[in-house]
């Protein structure tokens, strides 16, 4: 399937419809720059259909173009009364047929990718994670590993990694438009499967694409794509991570203090226990914080006084503590890395 | 137009006059009027939403309004400006084409204006009363069940009111066009608008019981503590997603089936030309109707139903694109050999097929059910949908409306305002939503607030913005020619375009009886039959006689009105059970207008003979 998809996107390329359309966007965020195999599998269904839908276009156009040019009325045939004709069985056939066939060209291959990408189930599976949407963050729950996170999705390059999604509230859908198709993350029993493998290191766009609220456009995660033994490497020190951990500096400590009095109601560090705000046990590796600010001190503050500036909806309660309080649970929040795999080893 | 009329009789007695009115013809203009407002908001709406996205990280409104503006904007354009302005069109047209003096129900064609207009204004009042809905316009649960406020509260019960309307609506028709064609004309001779108004009507009647059902659910899950669609005590909320797309694929098809009826016609008379392959076009329409109630699921390929779920509705999707590619592909060989006149009215159509072919082929490849996962809930589909029902509805509501306004109004409108207001429309159109479809493939999905610095989707937004403003000017454009036409252009003849179906053979506008003789049709294009064998006008099938007329009516005013009340009833009863008193209040007044209306005779008046012959139309 992937050769004779891959012979048709060669014969496009001399087309340079797919360089054309490989002009557009933003890479690590862009569908039409895929980095991943489910990406790539769309990518080609998307060219050989707009291939299709060009050729049916011309065709339209042409006579559409002949039509209006040839039969314009023109001065002086404002009586002239045209052969008044009902039809024509062979046409009628011509232009139901055609299309027909132009349809199960297409149909085939989109059936066979449906499936391919259906195949979720497989027991070889290496990493299986839980993604749970909420609004307007996601966690990431490591199957097997004692490992969650939230907001940063680190997996390995050339890997399967299967994911099973819910929600903990309204629906959203988790796109990562460069690696693979989107799925929704349904309240309840309807869970979802999907599986990530992407082919480049990199760290991705994330995406709700579902309406789930104000903050709807806001709840922006990554994914971070490192080789696998790096992977390796974190997993083993996201394990080995200690949430009770003293921090080096007394501001951080002070800081930790006032975390534990005031937040951890809400947000875990380590795997357990499970909050039901975001876990921030390797927060001080992430690329962003609350998956848009820049990862600033300044930001956090900001951030922890009044979340819903920034992100309009979300549940956490603004001025928990003051500003003094916020720039010292910052500080403490700002050297939580346990591991030595950061976002920048994503190349 | 009509004001002339108000000005003679005193302004209060029109308003009256339109109030209690069942003239078809009539109700039209009330379907137009307020159709047309609400289109005006609704163009409001989308013009806010893009000078928001108009720049990377732009805080012009915050988000919950601009979810409520979303939200407003969809469910606006669908169900109060694009539904009501194609029944104008069909109360127009429908029953001058088939020979009828009016429609079955004259008396129903009032209440489901009514009741529809009263749930649009009640979905508009939520602006007023603690804000609009915010849930999108397809109300996806858990997010609109649980959404604080009374805004899709006001979604609710204001679609069920107008939906009522549109049903009440559909049935009228389907009934009118299966009992009151003139003699001689048979379902393979009628119209084609005629055809795609019947088959619309019937989707009406299977489509919008799914939305009621799904409302009704919706209403008792906000309202009196049911749990259908929470998920913590066993409800599922997929069961909305698949009540709502089982009505709402209909629906736009509902949306398109009408204009695909008024290209037909557009097509025919302005290259003066039969209509090529009628029974094919007639053909393809009812299975598009057919296959519409069978793809509803392909909104869902991302909802997880599986690999056999989506490869089943991928490809009964791709399966549409035929009857659709033989209505292009008739219309271009109707146009062939024609002698094409390039009117205002045709100019939007001839617009129409390579706009409408774009949305065609991207519904295909949205079709193919794994690339949609990249698609799905992006501007890929927003440039979509609005390929098709801009491109494909508004075009043809302004080609229709171009084409009809003398029978409508008396006149016809400018042709040079109407060009004028074509180019940048079309121009602006193509603007705004053709760079959409890229957007969408480069990251970006719809319903989205704000997108950010970085992520290269500035320059398609700008220009989107730029495009809306230049539709906004062809819309200011039309209105100025309505206004214009009014006060400067001369009365229309009869047949100002040389029309070939029967509402060509009355005046422009018809007397309020339509037709004094009921014509005898002998063929597909009857007016043009008779033109052709050098005749002025239809040979009638009956000697002329006492017309028996129904009596105007103020009752369906005053029933939706009494919903209108119990609506507000229910909405706020959640707050404090006093509110409940409204419900009674509403509920009684309905009901005790339904009883006047069932215990009091009401057998209309007849036009006397010799009024008719004296009369000459202008009782």
């Amino acid at each position: 399937m992937k050769g004779w998809m891959g012979k048709f996107r060669a014969l496009f390329m001399l087309g340079s419809l797919s360089l054309i359309l490989s002009g557009c966007g933003v890479e690590k965020l862009s569908a039409l720059k895929p980095a991943g195999y489910g990406a790539e599998l769309l990518y080609d269904l998307m060219i050989l259909s707009i291939a299709i839908m060009i050729f049916v276009f011309i065709v339209v156009m042409a006579i559409y173009t002949f039509v209006l040019i040839r039969y314009r009325r023109k001065k002086g045939q404002e009586d002239y009364i045209p052969k008044q004709t009902e039809g024509n069985k062979v046409l009628e056939i011509i232009w139901t047929v055609i299309p027909i066939i132009l349809l199960l060209v297409l149909a085939v291959p989109t059936v066979q990718a449906v499936f391919d990408l259906a195949e979720t189930s497989s027991d070889k599976a290496d990493i299986r994670i839980d993604v749970t949407s909420a609004q307007f963050w996601w966690q990431f729950d490591y199957a097997g590993e004692e490992i969650s996170t939230s907001q940063d999705l680190y997996i390995p390059k050339g890997k399967r990694v299967y994911l099973t999604m819910k929600s903990a509230d309204v629906i959203h859908s988790f796109w990562v438009p460069s690696i693979a198709g989107k799925i929704d993350t349904n309240p309840g029993d309807n869970e979802n499967t999907m599986y990530l493998e992407a082919n480049e290191e990199g760290v991705y766009w994330g995406q709700c694409a579902e309406l789930c609220g104000p903050s709807h456009s806001l709840m922006d995660f990554r994914v971070v794509v490192v080789s696998p033994e790096e992977y390796e490497q974190w997993v083993k020190d996201m394990k080995n991570a200690d949430p009770e951990a003293k921090p080096e500096t007394t501001v951080a400590q002070e800081g930790q203090k006032i975390f534990q009095n005031n937040c951890m109601s809400c947000h875990a560090i380590g795997a357990q226990p499970k909050g039901v705000g975001p876990n921030l046990t390797n927060f001080g590796d992430r690329s962003k914080v609350a998956g848009i600010l820049e990862p600033t001190k300044e930001n956090i503050v900001d951030w922890i006084l009044n979340p819903n500036e920034h992100k309009p909806g979300n549940s956490m309660p603004p001025n928990l503590v003051n500003k003094e309080e916020a720039g010292k649970v910052a500080e403490y929040l700002m050297q939580l890395k346990p591991s030595e795999i950061t976002p920048e080893d994503a190349k | 137009m009509s004001t002339a009329v108000a000005q003679k009789k005193g302004f209060g007695a029109f308003i009256w006059d339109y109030l209690t009115t069942v003239d078809h013809k009539k109700i039209a203009h009330l379907y137009l009027v307020s159709g047309g407002l609400f289109f005006l908001m609704g163009g409001l709406e989308a013009m806010i939403i893009r000078i928001q996205l108009m720049k990377p990280d732009n805080e012009f409104i915050s988000a919950g309004l601009y979810n409520e503006m979303i939200t407003m904007h969809g469910t606006t354009m669908i169900f109060l400006a694009a539904m009501p302005l194609l029944f104008a069109l069909m109360n127009a047209v429908v029953p001058l084409q088939i020979g009828a003096r009016d429609v079955a129900f004259p008396f129903l064609n009032s209440l489901g204006f009514w009741l529809f207009f009263f749930g649009g204004v009640i979905l508009n009042f939520s602006w007023f009363m603690g804000g609009a809905p915010d849930a999108g316009w397809t109300a996806y649960a858990p997010l609109s069940t649980t959404s604080p406020g009374h805004g899709v509260d006001f979604y609710v019960i204001g679609l069920q009111i107008s939906g009522a309307g549109t049903l009440i609506g559909g049935i009228n028709f389907l009934v009118t066009i299966v009992n009151m064609r003139a003699p001689g004309m048979s379902y393979m001779r009628m119209p084609l608008f005629t055809w795609t108004i019947f088959v619309t009507s019937t989707l009406i009647l299977f489509a919008f019981p799914a939305l009621t059902v799904g409302l009704f659910l919706m209403m008792f899950d906000r309202m009196f503590g049911s749990v259908f669609f929470d998920v913590a005590a066993g409800g599922n909320v997929i069961i909305w997603e698949h009540l709502f797309w089982i009505f709402g694929h209909p629906e736009v098809y509902i949306l398109i089936l009408p204009v695909f009826g008024v290209f037909s016609e557009v097509f025919a008379t302005f290259s003066k030309k039969r209509l090529f392959g009628y029974s094919a076009m007639v053909f393809a329409t009812v299975l598009i109707g057919f296959l519409g109630f069978m793809v509803w699921a392909h909104h869902m390929f991302t909802t997880g139903m599986g690999p056999v779920a989506n490869s089943i509705f991928a490809v009964t999707t791709m399966a549409i694109a035929v009857p659709t590619g033989i209505k292009i592909f008739n219309w271009l060989f109707t146009m062939w050999g024609g002698s094409i006149k390039m009117t205002s009215a045709m100019l939007w159509s001839v617009a129409f097929i390579p706009t409408f072919t774009i949305g065609g082929m991207t519904g295909v490849m949205l079709a193919v059910a794994a690339a949609d996962y990249q698609y799905h809930d992006t501007y890929f589909v927003v440039a979509h949908f609005h390929y098709v029902i801009v491109g494909g509805v508004v075009f043809g509501i302004f080609a229709a409306l171009h084409y009809w306004w003398p029978k409508m109004f008396g006149k016809v409108l400018n042709e040079k305002l109407g060009k004028w207001a074509f180019w940048p429309f079309f121009i602006g159109f193509h603007l705004t939503f053709f760079i959409q479809h890229f957007l969408g493939l480069m990251g970006m999905p719809r319903r989205y607030w704000k997108f950010l610095e970085g992520q290269g989707l500035a320059t398609g937004n700008l220009i989107s913005t730029i495009g809306a403003f230049f539709m906004a000017l062809g819309v200011i454009i039309f209105l100025w020619n309505v206004i214009y036409t009014a006060v400067k252009e001369p009365k229309a003849s009869a047949d100002p375009f040389d029309g070939r179906t029967l509402e060509w053979s009355i005046a422009s506008p018809p007397p309020f009886y339509n037709f004094k003789q009921t014509p005898l049709v002998r063929g597909l294009d009857a007016l043009w039959i008779e033109k052709s064998e050098g005749k002025k006008g239809m040979t009638p099938a009956e000697p002329l006689g006492d017309i028996h007329m129904p009596n105007g009516s103020i009752l369906p005013f005053v029933m939706s009105f009494g919903l209108f009340i119990a609506g507000f009833g229910f909405i706020y009863q959640v707050d404090n059970p006093v509110w409940l008193s409204l419900v009674f209040i509403g509920m009684g007044i309905l009901l005790g207008a339904m009883f006047v209306r069932s215990v009091k005779d009401d057998l209309g008046y007849h036009i006397h003979k010799e009024d008719l012959e004296k009369g000459d139309g202008q009782l």
